[in-house]
C-alpha cells in the first residue's frame, strides 16, 4: 500500500476470560461493586499498555457458544475475512454491540498462508460475533459505537468433541506469527487468547473451579508451553472441567509470541461467576 | 453402528459433548439454536409442545423440554451453551441450572463457589509475581 514501509509486527499477547457474566456487569455498570471489583481492576496494566501501545489491529481467538456456527457445519478453526463483523441477539435478548472493523485484505493473508502451513483453516466473509469475542473487546477496549481498533475473529472450536489438541493450538500459534511476520503493511498486532480457566457449567460437577491447576496453566503458558500443549483434552477436563477446556486457546496467543517472552502483567480472580479468570499481558523478546 | 468409547466417559457427573450427543440430540439442540430468534422464543412460549413437534424430539425429550428438567435434557444431549438459549430467557441462569444438576439451590451453589475467594490473596502471594490491587 501507498505510503506504508515495513511489515506488520506482533507487539504484545493478552489473555482474558470471556464469560457473558463479564458483559453483563459492563452494561450495569457494577464493575466497581465489591463482588467485581478485583477482578476488572486486574485489567488495569493492559489497559494502560494498549493505551500507551495503541496497536493497529487485534486478533482474537475464541470460541463461537452457537450463534455463528451451529452443530450443521462446525470448522474445527475457522477465521473471519470481512471488513466488518456484527454481534446479534444469542438468545438473551441484549443489545448487540455496534460492529466491529476488519481488514479482509489482512485475513485473507493469514488465511493463505495458515492453509500453506497445513492449517486448514475455514474462510468466513459473513461472521456474526457472540460474547466469546464481544466480551474481551469490552474489557480491553470499553464501549464504542466506532471500535478503536481493527480486530479479526479467530475461532476454534472446543465446544463438538472431537476438538483441537492443545499442541494443535499452540502450532497454530506459531504458525500464525509467521503469517502475521510476513504481512507487507506496518501494523502493529496483539493477539489475544480468551476463555477459561477452570469451570463446569454442566453436570453433577458443575461450579468446579480448579485454582491449583489454573495457577500451573498460567506459570506454563508464560514459561514452558510444553507442559500444557502436552495434556489430551481428557486430562484438560479432568482438571480444569468441560468448559475449561476452552484455556488451550491462550496456546495460540502462546505460540503467536515466539519461543520467549517477559510477562508484563499477570492476574488471577476467582470466581468470576463460574469461573477461575486469568489476566497475562505478554511481551515477546 | 458402533460409537467408540473415549476416556472422557469416565469423568464423573461429566458429560462431554461429541459426535454421539451431537447426532442423538440434533433436534433437541436445533430447537434451542432457534432461540437466538426472538421470534422463535416466543412461538416457543406460546405453545412450548407443539414447537417441539417441530423440531422431531422424541416424546421423552419434548416431556424433558416443557418440565423444564434440567438434568434430564443434559443427559438427553444437549449441549450447556444451547442449553442456555433455553434456560436464561426462562430466568434461569446457567449457575441455576448448576444448581438443578445437582439438587441444591441457585444460592447453596453460589455459596459453594464463592467458597473458593476464600484466601486466594494470600494464596496468590505465595505463588508471587501477581497482581494484587
Amino acid at each position: 500500500m501507498k505510503g506504508d514501509f515495513g511489515m506488520a509486527k506482533i507487539i504484545g499477547g493478552i489473555t482474558t476470560s470471556h464469560i457473558p457474566a463479564v458483559g453483563n456487569a459492563i452494561s450495569d455498570g457494577v464493575t466497581q461493586e465489591p463482588y467485581w471489583k478485583r477482578f476488572f481492576d486486574g485489567y488495569g496494566p493492559v489497559k494502560d499498555w494498549l493505551e500507551d501501545k495503541s496497536p493497529d489491529l487485534i486478533v482474537i481467538v475464541y470460541n463461537d457458544h452457537g450463534l455463528n456456527f451451529f452443530l450443521d457445519k462446525m470448522p474445527t478453526f475457522a477465521i473471519g475475512c470481512a471488513d466488518q463483523y456484527a454481534n446479534a441477539d444469542e438468545g438473551w435478548g441484549l443489545k448487540p454491540t455496534s460492529p466491529f472493523r476488519g481488514d479482509a485484505a489482512f485475513s485473507w493473508h493469514v488465511a493463505e498462508s495458515l492453509i500453506h502451513q497445513d492449517f486448514d483453516m475455514c474462510t468466513c466473509q459473513e461472521m456474526l460475533v457472540d460474547h466469546g469475542f464481544v466480551n474481551p473487546m469490552r474489557v480491553l477496549f470499553g464501549d464504542h459505537e466506532s471500535w478503536p481498533i481493527k480486530a479479526i475473529p479467530l475461532a476454534v472450536n472446543t465446544v463438538q468433541h472431537p476438538i483441537p489438541s492443545a499442541r494443535r493450538c499452540y502450532e497454530l500459534g506459531k504458525a500464525l506469527k509467521r503469517a502475521i511476520d510476513s504481512y507487507p503493511e506496518n501494523l502493529r498486532v496483539v493477539v489475544a487468547g480468551t476463555g477459561g480457566m477452570s469451570h463446569q457449567l454442566q453436570g453433577e460437577r458443575a461450579g468446579m473451579i480448579n485454582i491449583d491447576y489454573d495457577l500451573e496453566c498460567i506459570d506454563s503458558v508464560i514459561n514452558n508451553p510444553d507442559w500444557l500443549a502436552s495434556q489430551s483434552a481428557t486430562e484438560i477436563i479432568e482438571q480444569a472441567g468441560t468448559e475449561g477446556i476452552e484455556t488451550i486457546m491462550w496456546l495460540v496467543m502462546r505460540g503467536a509470541l515466539g519461543d520467549d517472552v517477559t510477562c508484563l502483567h499477570k492476574h488471577y480472580h476467582a470466581p468470576i461467576s463460574n469461573t477461575g479468570a486469568g489476566v497475562l499481558l505478554l511481551e515477546s523478546e | 453402528m458402533v460409537w467408540q468409547e473415549h476416556e472422557y466417559e469416565a469423568i464423573p457427573g461429566s458429560y462431554v459433548f461429541d459426535g454421539k450427543r451431537a447426532h442423538s440430540a440434533y433436534g433437541l439442540n436445533k430447537l434451542f439454536y432457534s432461540f437466538n430468534s426472538a421470534d422463535c422464543r416466543a412461538e416457543f412460549d406460546r405453545d412450548p409442545s407443539a414447537y417441539c413437534e417441530k423440531f422431531g424430539l422424541t416424546a421423552e425429550q419434548k416431556r424433558l423440554v416443557v418440565e423444564q428438567d434440567f438434568l434430564g435434557v443434559l443427559r438427553s444431549g444437549a449441549n450447556i451453551y444451547f442449553m442456555a438459549k433455553y434456560s436464561i430467557p426462562r430466568g434461569v441462569t446457567v449457575q441455576d441450572t448448576g444448581a438443578a444438576f445437582q439438587g441444591i439451590t441457585g444460592d447453596e451453589f453460589r455459596e459453594k463457589l464463592l467458597e473458593k475467594r476464600e484466601g486466594l490473596e494470600a494464596r496468590l502471594e505465595r505463588e508471587g509475581g501477581f497482581w494484587n490491587g
